[in-house]
């Protein structure tokens, strides 16, 4: 598919006639990630455009539903992070409506967000994750913060990796190296939802590891590595551009790069994604991968790694998506 | 948290669910918008060959006599059109003045909360700023004196003082009548230039406007002004009164700028003060910033949690609110978000990591049920941290089996420096306290 040529849908106009697949871009949200979300959706609806689709970009507020009855779009891509977006409620939304969207069913999502919950699975089925702890505040009030976190350093040691229990963009994400930060750690986690994972700290190369279905079932796109300037690869590395460096591929063997790939497919077949997710992992000295989180909804803006992992298998964006949403197109769940 | 992340936070704040107490927007739709409108249009139909060409580097001489008209409210009546050089708002006036005056390690003086836009333009000069302690009558002159003192003993090169002496931008305060006289006697005595940053001073609710700084000493202040709230900032107009020595480089410097400032909205201004009743303008624009001021103060009164204080302005756009102890505004700002509130983390006003505890509250823009919503909203947000606190603060990290450390855990004591502990002290403090469990 060139850059001219106009994507059609599989299904003709009433008339006969093929149209170029229309579809709109869902960005924004209400969310903490709602600018990150902006700017994933920008890149979308640039890279579709491109690729010769009528892309529209639109928020997830009170004027979608009536937008989407008065002019139907062929399918919807969800570039939304956080909560609705990511959480399988506004998909469950969408199914309701019978309005197709590319990526995972609802209840997938729904599994995926809850990160404590898709790390049981993952880690049935097989796959190394660190061990961890999710908690909300009741218990710590129940039961007493330090008795509660005393047992927590006792069995996770230090560091410790604080997060809230659903999110992305590393928001709210720290690292605890010192026992007496972290009360003031939960405190701040705390500030971004009821639950507070936290888990051992496992030292490693940082990868993500992008899954796309590009029509002949989920193949994993080359790892990218992230080296993070500061270390930490927090909000400020991830979206402040030249605060971290990317690798794509990753410097790793051949070994390691294949037992990544092997992660992220068992990840997205165990959670039963589909279309795309990313899966953010590590690789230890002895090259075992730890599974950290995964994402149905990967970040697109300039700096995210799932365009540069497209980009490092040599496709482009937009006909990418452009191909998702229109076998997506006319396809209710 | 990063100021990067703050921003990400505050992206939400363009949805209308979110009420937002954060941003510092004139009610510019209290303008008759259809007047100011024609009167645009007249001004490029009628004039476009003036109104849409260059203009003078220092301004519109038009422009900069009725500029003086508008200071003479504030008692500058010796103010000549020369010594005036309209800016693309205060704001470019103020970056002008910091460039002629400012090299890299200079050290600024400026009130604890500053304005966070100087504090930019002052960081970009590579400036070190010195807070100045405030409490509910503005600057303390004694503060001011002693930061004198210790900077001349340090060996630092003061190069002015920075002050927003009416309605301040964080903290709500104004300086009081024998304070003002306090500090000129100060400048007069420490050889100190002042910087006096003045766009709020005609938004009085309860009494005219003060006397400015600038018309006590034409020697030792120099003067920003701004159309930004007594008409509209959307138009960048402001200006700086300046002794002539200093007013000669400033024009050097604007010119090097941007060469002009804007011709078309320069006119718009003028034929705006020529043509229309704006002091009656700057009267309904009060009426509904204390309408507004009024559902924000009672609002925290009647919703606040015990040892949660504030400032109570009689002018202008800010309400500047202590947390009870231990709170951190940016920390709490996730919640607030979740919550759909907006609120500004008072550290942004500091040049030095205090403010924590602090944050700023505007009500210049919203209706009077927004901000009664917005504040309902923020109160239960902070009993919520409050509640969190109430976990976690009483953990004694010492007595963790675990892992033993050597090192103590901060005092929550330690967090917030002496000049930010002073404004909303004891005599703001909520005296509704009691009313709550």
């Amino acid at each position: 598919m060139s850059e001219t040529t106009a994507v059609t849908t599989p299904a003709a106009d009433p008339d006969g006639e093929e149209h170029p697949l229309r579809v709109v871009v869902l960005a924004g949200g209400l969310t903490f990630e709602r600018e990150v979300s902006l700017s994933s959706g920008n890149q979308v609806e640039e890279a579709l455009r491109r690729a010769g689709v009528d892309a529209e970009l639109h928020d997830a507020d009170a004027e979608l539903l009536p937008g989407l009855t008065a002019s139907p779009a062929d399918a919807v891509f969800i570039a939304l992070h956080g909560s609705t977006g990511e959480d399988g409620a506004l998909r469950a939304v969408l199914d309701l409506a019978g309005v197709p969207y590319v990526g995972s069913p609802a209840a997938a999502c729904r599994l995926a967000w809850d990160k404590p919950a898709a790390k049981s699975v993952v880690r049935s089925a097989g796959v190394t994750t660190p061990d961890w702890v999710a908690l909300p505040h009741s218990t710590f009030r129940e039961l007493g913060a330090g008795t509660v976190l005393d047992l927590i350093v006792a069995r996770l040691g230090l560091p410790l990796m604080v997060k809230p229990a659903s999110g992305g963009s590393s928001l709210g994400v720290q690292k605890v190296s010192r026992v007496e930060d972290l009360p003031a750690a939960m405190v701040s986690c705390f500030a971004y939802g009821d639950t507070v994972m936290v888990e051992r700290f496992v030292d490693g190369v940082e990868l993500a590891i992008s899954v796309v279905d590009l029509g002949s079932g989920p193949e994993a796109l080359p790892a990218v590595e992230i080296e993070p300037e500061s270390g930490v690869f927090d909000y400020t590395s991830r979206y402040t551009p030249g605060m971290t460096e990317y690798y794509a591929p990753a410097r790793v063997s051949a070994e390691v790069s294949a037992r990544a790939a092997e992660v992220a497919l068992t990840v997205h077949r165990a959670l039963g994604l589909a279309d795309l997710s990313r899966t953010d992992a590590l690789v230890t000295p002895d090259g075992e991968v730890h599974f950290l989180e995964v994402n149905v909804s990967p970040g697109l803006t300039e700096t995210s790694m799932f365009p540069m992992a497209l980009e490092a298998a040599g496709h482009r964006l937009g006909e990418v998506l452009a191909g998702l949403l229109a076998r997506r197109a006319g396809t209710t769940r | 948290m990063k100021s990067s992340e703050i921003r990400a936070l505050f992206s939400v704040v363009s949805r209308p669910e979110v009420v937002s107490l954060a941003g510092g927007m004139p009610a510019v739709s209290a303008l008759p918008l259809d007047i100011v409108g024609s009167m645009i249009g007249d001004l490029v139909s009628g004039m476009g060959a003036q109104t849409l060409q260059y203009g003078s580097g220092q301004g519109d001489p038009r422009l900069r006599e009725r500029i003086c008209d508008v200071m003479a409210l504030e008692g500058i009546a010796d103010a000549s059109p020369s010594e005036v050089v309209v800016t693309v708002g205060s704001q470019q006036g103020l970056d002008l003045v910091t460039r002629v005056f400012v090299d890299p390690g200079d050290v600024i003086l400026a009130e604890a909360p500053s304005y966070v836009g100087a504090l930019g333009v002052f960081q970009a000069a590579q400036a070190r700023v010195r807070h100045v302690a405030m409490d509910d009558e503005g600057l303390v002159p004694e503060a001011l004196e002693q930061a004198l003192i210790e900077a001349r003993a340090a060996g630092d090169r003061v190069k002015f003082l920075y002050t927003v002496p009416n309605f301040h931008n964080p903290a709500g305060v104004t300086l009081s009548e024998p304070r003002r006289e306090a500090v000129m006697a100060l400048a007069e005595r420490y050889d100190l230039l002042i910087i006096e940053d003045n766009p709020y001073g005609l938004l009085g609710f309860e009494h005219g406007p003060m006397r400015a700084l600038r018309a006590r000493n034409e020697d030792r202040v120099i003067y920003l002004g701004s159309f930004s709230k007594t008409f509209s900032p959307g138009l960048r107009v402001g200006w700086v009164l300046a002794p002539l020595a200093v007013r000669e480089k400033l024009v050097l410097a604007t010119e090097a700028q941007v060469l002009c400032p804007p011709s078309l909205t320069q006119y718009a201004v003028a034929r705006y003060l020529d043509t229309q009743p704006w002091q009656e303008q700057i009267k309904v624009f009060t009426e509904l910033y204390r309408e507004r001021r009024d559902a924000t103060l009672e609002s925290l009164t009647a919703l606040m949690p015990p040892g949660t204080t504030w400032t109570r302005p009689d002018g202008g756009f800010y309400v500047w609110l202590k947390l009870p102890h231990g709170l951190d505004a940016k920390l709490m700002q996730p919640r607030a978000v979740a919550a759909h509130v907006a609120y500004v983390p008072g550290i942004g006003f500091y040049a030095d990591g205090q403010g924590r505890e602090y944050m700023r509250l505007s009500y210049c823009y919203p209706e009077p049920d927004q901000i009664r919503e917005g504040v309902r909203r923020l109160a239960r947000v902070i009993e919520a941290e409050l509640d969190l606190h109430s976990t976690f603060d009483a953990v004694d990290t010492g007595t963790f089996r675990a892992v033993r450390s050597s090192v103590p855990a901060p005092s929550p004591a330690d967090q917030g420096g002496a000049a930010a502990e002073s404004l909303t002290g004891p005599a703001n403090r909520n005296e509704n306290e009691d009313h709550r469990a």
